[in-house]
């Protein structure tokens, strides 16, 4: 028992750790706030093309959304970082992890809204462009409000996922939580900082995840 | 050299792909040995909690709740970390395998739990009392009239989160399990070259294309939450 509180919850360790971890912290903040809204932004793009009036468009859409789906996103990651440079792109390591969870991201969140624009009926968007409403003030005012209404669980559950992804950046050695705290416990030989880390994840993402429960349980009912 | 010809060279080199092509498939094998045995302890626990939670003992499902959550809500690869360098310093030393194993397992078992348990309750309560008041018992009910239609509508958000949770024994690669990325990587770095990198990340696209595609067919297929 002595050893287990020593090796996971040793306060002495952790207070020591932590002004690095915050920093990590910081930097996690950071890329959250590029990558949450670029995801949404391009999964709407990806959405939108896959129900795209035109076959090809639809289609090649849908085959890069499942392509994306279906590489696992530290791959990609790594192939962005380390494998472009071959090809002559050479990234740093935010960017690098910008694009690879652009791509990965946008694939999910976009997978979402369409179940979502699916889900509002044809006759809302035929009714709206009766009324005289351009397509976009359709799409704005009309149909997207419903659309994310219904699907919001989804968008609020992968937007904790892609909190959660943001710890593989810590693979190509960009400083955000995880790797601070790994820093820290290489230093001391000692898990107690991952555990701060984890720590500061659950206060972060468990309130989101009670959250989702409720939704998803009022959607059901 | 032609800028085709050179990326050719750079991530299609013939005589690479022949080199690093058996410790690939290695790697290969090692995902899906991994992958398979997630899939089955993490769904087989999964749906045991959801049952442990449906008998309604509160200090249980409080436990169940809190243990759900919170694997709901750590990355993977922060309770990876924790697992593989925690332990053995207070004595209990697993093979880096194991603990990928361990660690995934448990996360898709959260998940599965959830699921399954959202998939419980949209049964009719009339189904438990109909079952029940023909003189089958509460596990016969549960076995034979509840847990069937609830698991037919878990199917495809199941399958969506167990895809998206196999695919994380990628996170091998940190901890040094030998599956497709640490054989990628490796030979990458010995060889100089991103070909056995494009081989890796082709081998996830071939391993992971069709249950991807599955999960999009069954969500159409059987319309969760639609009707």
């Amino acid at each position: 028992m002595e050893a287990i509180i020593q090796q996971f919850f040793n306060l002495d360790i952790m207070a020591r750790a932590l002004p690095l971890v915050l920093a990590g912290l910081r930097q996690t903040l950071l890329l959250c706030f590029i990558v949450i809204p670029l995801g949404l932004v391009g999964g709407l793009v990806f959405a939108l093309a896959s129900l795209s009036s035109s076959r090809t468009v639809r289609w090649s859409m849908i085959a890069a959304i499942d392509f994306f789906r279906a590489v696992p996103p530290l791959v990609l990651l790594i192939f962005v970082y380390s494998g472009l440079p071959f090809a002559g792109i050479r990234l740093s390591p935010l960017t690098a992890v910008a694009v690879a969870f652009f791509l990965n991201t946008s694939s999910y969140y976009g997978e979402i809204y369409r179940a979502g624009i699916e889900s509002v009926g044809r006759g809302q968007w035929d009714a709206a462009r009766s009324t005289g409403l351009s397509a976009v003030s359709t799409l704005s005012h009309v149909v997207l409000p419903q659309a994310v209404r219904n699907v919001l669980p989804d968008l609020v559950s992968n937007t904790v996922e892609v909190v959660k992804l943001t710890s593989i950046a810590s693979v190509v050695a960009l400083p955000e939580l995880l790797y601070s705290a790994d820093m820290a416990r290489s230093v001391t030989f000692n898990a107690s900082p991952i555990v701060l880390a984890a720590a500061i994840y659950l206060v972060m993402l468990w309130p989101v995840v009670r959250l989702i429960s409720r939704l998803e349980r009022r959607m059901a009912s | 050299m032609n800028d085709w010809s050179r990326f050719v060279e750079a991530f299609f080199k013939s005589n690479l792909i022949e080199q690093y092509l058996p410790s690939i498939l290695q790697g290969v094998v090692t995902t899906i040995e991994i992958a398979l045995a997630v899939v089955v302890t993490g769904l087989a626990f999964g749906l045991a909690l959801a049952v442990v939670r449906s008998f309604e003992i509160r200090p249980l499902n409080v436990l169940i709740i809190i243990l759900v959550d919170i694997l709901r809500a750590l990355p993977p690869l922060v309770i990876v970390l924790i697992v593989y360098f925690g332990l053995p310093n207070v004595g209990v030393s697993i093979p880096s395998f194991a603990v990928l194993w361990l660690v995934l397992s448990l996360v898709l078992a959260a998940f599965a739990e959830e699921i399954f348990w959202a998939g419980i309750l949209s049964v009719p309560k009339g189904q438990w009392e109909a079952a029940r008041s023909t003189g089958l018992s509460f596990l016969g009910t549960l076995g034979y009239i509840v847990l069937p239609q609830a698991v037919r509508l878990t199917v495809p958000p199941i399958t969506n989160r167990t895809v998206a949770i196999t695919k994380n024994t990628a996170l091998g690669t940190v901890i040094g399990v030998p599956e497709i990325l640490n054989q990628a990587t490796t030979a990458q770095s010995f060889s100089g070259n991103a070909t056995p990198l494009m081989m890796g990340a082709l081998a996830y696209i071939i391993l992971f294309i069709p249950v991807v595609a599955l999960g999009r067919y069954l969500e159409t297929r059987f319309a969760w939450r639609r009707n």
